[in-house]
């Protein structure tokens, strides 16, 4: 039996440690937030936060995450009001919004260490997270009104 | 072929179908009073889609007694925001307060609510006038039910923000106040609604409504086809054959078995090619969640047949492809004598140009959760198509439409490989086999090798020149077609391909011949994002800019000369059967270049044509007309001296006629530039032995936020309320590729005839 922390709750599996958290989180848990896109750390839709890092769950065994806090987008703030939320509401980011949980983490992990980040730093931190829908102008403006205060 | 002449894009010939009893069906095109600002005489191909449209408010407008007007959308949201669009209309229109609606997604059931087919940029064009007509229709009902509890005659009342008004007095109701009673009114016929002046409009083209969805999105609330859940389901994952037409020979499930989680191994049974929407069989892995089911299907040892199409292979395909530009074949436009004017011509320029399959890989893959039991199925899946995936089901369950429920959820993606509905058909297999709810996920190794691909193509385009002036244009096209996933054989591209960009060529030339060499298909064809406006429209533009070039002409200059300065062109007569021009009349929406110029000299003057560019840059422009709208692109590109390439600047000016949610229009532009730079910088899916070659975001790659121009301006041409509404989801695509490409020429020399760019530029 495994205990995982997520989203400050803890929560048991006794499923095969040896899945990847993604599916845990998403077939185990209900919380679907998380989204599949690659199986292989390539697109980014998967993101969640590993003790405040952007983590790729699906291809992050879930025994490997058991004694770290995972915080999916669900627990990013109670009120879905978290800085990063609020400015992808503002610059009308979506358009089908799937891939945009996994951006969302990926720039709230790199504002938490890096507030003001250049533009090359914004380009750096979310180049893993593909948008075939292609929302990312509004993504990078949305970052620098998150990172400038909603 | 006859058979597939005359289809939608669902290929159902249901034509004129009709409508039930209870509700109050119109086609589109009636006259009626109407602001004089207005024209709502235009007709529409709305009534010719399966099962037309539906204006009842009763259908499609309810309100709650504490004022809340649910709203129903019946089209698929895959990220245009229709969802938000089509209800924000009949809101404006009724006079509710937009904060207090509240949209609910029909299921699937086009008898009720009409055509929900969500593709081919249809349904602002289709639904404009009958959300329109449906929100004025609950107007009047409010309206009539408030005046007879005054006692005043109902031209004494007004309806405004989401209360009815007694105009001499002031005194009011609301909504919820009036529920009741307006909800017992007759429904008014469609001829004696008075719709709003434009002018009046509160929501409609002031771009400030956002998509119903974001606060879901943005707090991983939405729910998506892969998030259905229902309480005891299980997860599935198939190995599908890996060339399309095989099948399975046999398997030994004992490995898989073992893995943990895993519960079940079942086969899946497979339609013969082609297999239409139908799945293509295989066996799958079902396990208590996604991740061991994709663990069992690693371990399943299957022996195949690959069937007929296990040589295919796309290099050797091009050569054939080739060979049959080369040669020739069917007319299938003639103008004029394009062979004698060529013959005699100062000059011949020919153009060759080679594009690849492309897959669609919307980011979310197709999933379908299904539960079937006791006689009926009910299904949640990310469909395009949710009253076509319903008829499908019954179909092929043999079981009543009744007794089938499809849930559309949220689409991460469509770009048309979710109107296929093979997917839902597969859990709704597996939920029967295992009796119990089974979600299918596809990984992106199943969708990149099992698509419904974008068709490879060869075009090649010869131009006459005498003194000075193209008076010969003779293109040629080669492709498998959509048509071969339906009718066995097809080996000719279908109206709906031959009227994208190749033989409603919209220029102004004497001599016009059009042909389509025949070519087997050797895997599954479906329509991407534009379709066949990719391969043509690329060919056309480029050529445009080979023309210019050649001839010492600016660019520009070229393509405004071709357009001409005439009114609407009619190729009709020219054509071998009918012209297919989008499913619309072509009455209401005729090939214009008028228009074309129209959208060319404004991109042009926005985007600085003709300034002059830093050293490595270069600017190219393409202009398209497709799904009835005109689009003309200008990119500035950048090309540094190790052959990379950056996309500094792009300037789309779109003439979509009326429009609803100009930002919505916006952000599809955006986007259709996004999608462009992956289909030029990357796009290219191979086979070999009948098996794609790519199975990833690694190998099938596809743009990211370096990628992305540096700057996108979107320009809406503004011409009130006097064309129709046309396209917007899918033309931002075809012009982008060989703007690039022309551009690419300007600041390199360079002209690009084979996508993808790839590695071309780093020789």
């Amino acid at each position: 039996m495994l205990k995982l922390r997520v989203n400050g709750t803890e929560v048991s599996y006794d499923g095969d440690p040896s899945v990847p958290l993604l599916w845990v989180l998403r077939d185990e848990l209900g919380l679907t937030g998380t989204k599949f896109g690659c199986g292989a750390a390539l697109c980014g839709a998967c993101t969640v936060h590993l003790d405040g890092q952007a983590t790729r769950s699906c291809t992050l065994q879930v025994s490997d995450a058991a004694g770290h806090a995972i915080t999916t987008i669900e627990g990013l703030h109670p009120s879905g009001d978290h800085p990063v939320q609020k400015a992808w509401r503002e610059a009308n980011v979506p358009q089908c919004g799937y891939c945009q949980a996994g951006q969302i983490m990926s720039a709230a992990a790199l504002l938490a260490q890096n507030p003001h980040p250049k533009d090359e730093e914004i380009h750096e931190a979310m180049s893993g997270n593909i948008c075939r829908c292609g929302c990312y102008k509004r993504i990078e403006q949305a970052v620098r009104v998150a990172a400038t205060g909603v | 072929m006859n058979k597939i002449e005359n289809v939608s894009r669902r290929f159902v010939l249901k034509g004129a179908a009709a409508t039930g009893g209870l509700v109050l069906a119109t086609s589109v095109g009636m006259r009626r009073a109407m602001a004089e600002t207005v024209d709502l005489s235009y007709k529409t191909g709305a009534s010719a889609m399966p099962h037309g449209v539906v204006t009842n408010p009763k259908v499609f407008v309810s309100i709650a007694p504490d004022g809340m007007v649910t709203i129903i959308a019946h089209r698929s949201e895959m990220g245009t925001g229709v969802r938000t669009s089509l209800p924000m209309i009949v809101a404006d229109e009724m006079g509710a307060d937009w904060t207090r609606c509240h949209v609910q997604q029909a299921v699937g059931n086009e008898e009720k609510y009409g055509n929900q087919d969500t593709d081919g940029s249809r349904s602002t064009r289709h639904f404009l006038i009958p959300m329109r007509q449906i929100g004025a229709a609950a107007a009047a009902m409010l309206a009539s039910a408030a005046a007879k509890r005054w006692g005043v005659d109902v031209k004494d009342v007004k309806v405004e923000n989401h209360e009815v008004i007694h105009v001499a007095d002031g005194k009011k109701l609301g909504f919820g106040e009036l529920a009741a009673a307006a909800a017992a009114e007759p429904v008014p016929p469609v001829e004696s609604l008075k719709l709003k002046d434009p002018s009046e409009f509160r929501y409609i083209r002031k771009g400030k409504v956002q998509i119903v969805d974001l606060h879901d999105i943005t707090t991983g609330h939405a729910t998506y086809g892969i998030d259905a859940k229902l309480p005891g389901m299980k997860f599935a994952v198939i190995a599908r054959p890996p060339v399309v037409g095989g099948k399975v020979k046999s398997f030994d499930a004992s490995e898989a078995m073992k893995v943990p989680g895993v519960e079940k191994v079942v086969e899946v049974k497979g339609w013969p090619w082609p297999s239409v929407f139908q799945p293509v069989g295989g066996v799958a892995v079902v396990a208590r969640n996604t991740g061991s089911a994709i663990k069992g299907r690693e371990a399943l040892k299957i022996v195949w047949d690959d069937g007929p199409n296990a040589s295919y292979d796309s290099a050797a395909y091009r050569t054939e492809m080739q060979d049959a530009a080369r040669k020739g074949g069917k007319v299938v436009r003639n103008l004029g004598d394009a062979d004698a004017a060529l013959k005699s011509a100062d000059k011949v320029i020919t153009g060759e140009y080679y594009l690849p399959h492309i897959a669609h890989a919307s980011m979310e893959p197709p999933a379908a959760l299904a539960n079937v039991k006791d006689g009926k199925i009910e299904a949640w899946a990310c469909v395009q198509s949710a009253g076509g995936t319903r008829d499908t089901l019954a179909k092929t369950f043999n079981m009543k439409v009744d007794d089938v429920t499809v849930h559309p959820t949220l689409l991460g993606g469509g770009f048309g490989r979710k109107s296929k509905c093979d997917f839902v058909i597969e859990a709704a297999l597996l939920s029967q086999a295992v009796g119990a709810p089974v979600k299918v996920v596809w990984t992106r190794e199943d969708d990149i090798q099992h698509d419904f691909y974008h068709t490879v193509s060869f075009e090649r385009i010869e131009a006459g020149v005498k003194d000075g002036k193209v008076v010969a244009w003779k293109h040629r096209s080669v492709a498998p077609t959509i048509g071969s996933t339906f009718v066995k054989g097809a080996n000719q591209q279908i109206p709906i391909e031959l009227g994208m960009s190749f033989v409603d060529v919209p220029f102004n030339i004497p001599n016009i011949r059009c042909e389509n060499p025949a070519i087997d298909a050797h895997t599954r064809i479906g329509w991407f994002r534009s379709v066949s406006n990719i391969p043509h429209g690329f060919a056309q533009q480029t050529f445009v800019a080979e023309l210019a070039h050649a001839l010492g002409k600016d660019q520009k200059e070229m393509l405004l000369e071709l357009l001409g300065t005439e009114g609407p062109i009619d190729p009709r007569k020219q054509i071998d059967g009918q012209l297919w021009n989008y499913g619309e009349p072509y009455e209401s929406y005729p090939i214009d270049p008028r228009r074309l110029r129209g959208v060319v000299e404004h991109v042009a003057e926005k985007a600085g044509w003709g300034r002059t560019v830093p050293k490595g840059h270069g600017l190219g422009i393409a202009a398209i007309r497709s799904f009835v709208s005109y689009i003309a692109t200008v990119v500035e590109v950048a090309v540094d001296d190790k052959g990379n390439i950056t996309i500094p600047r792009v300037d789309t000016a779109i003439d979509c006629g009326s429009f609803v949610n100009p930002e919505r229009i916006e952000s599809q532009i955006e986007g259709a530039a996004v999608m462009g730079i992956s289909v030029a910088k990357y796009g290219s899916l191979t086979f070999k032995n009948g098996r794609a070659e790519q199975g990833n975001f690694d190998t099938f790659q596809v743009a990211r936020i370096d990628d992305a121009p540096g700057q996108t301006n979107v320009w809406i041409m503004d011409s009130g309320w006097t064309l129709p509404p046309s396209g917007v989801g899918e033309p931002g695509v075809p012009p982008f590729m060989p703007a690039l490409c022309n551009a690419i020429f300007a600041a390199t020399g360079k002209r690009l005839r084979t996508m993808p760019i790839g590695d071309q530029l780093k020789a």
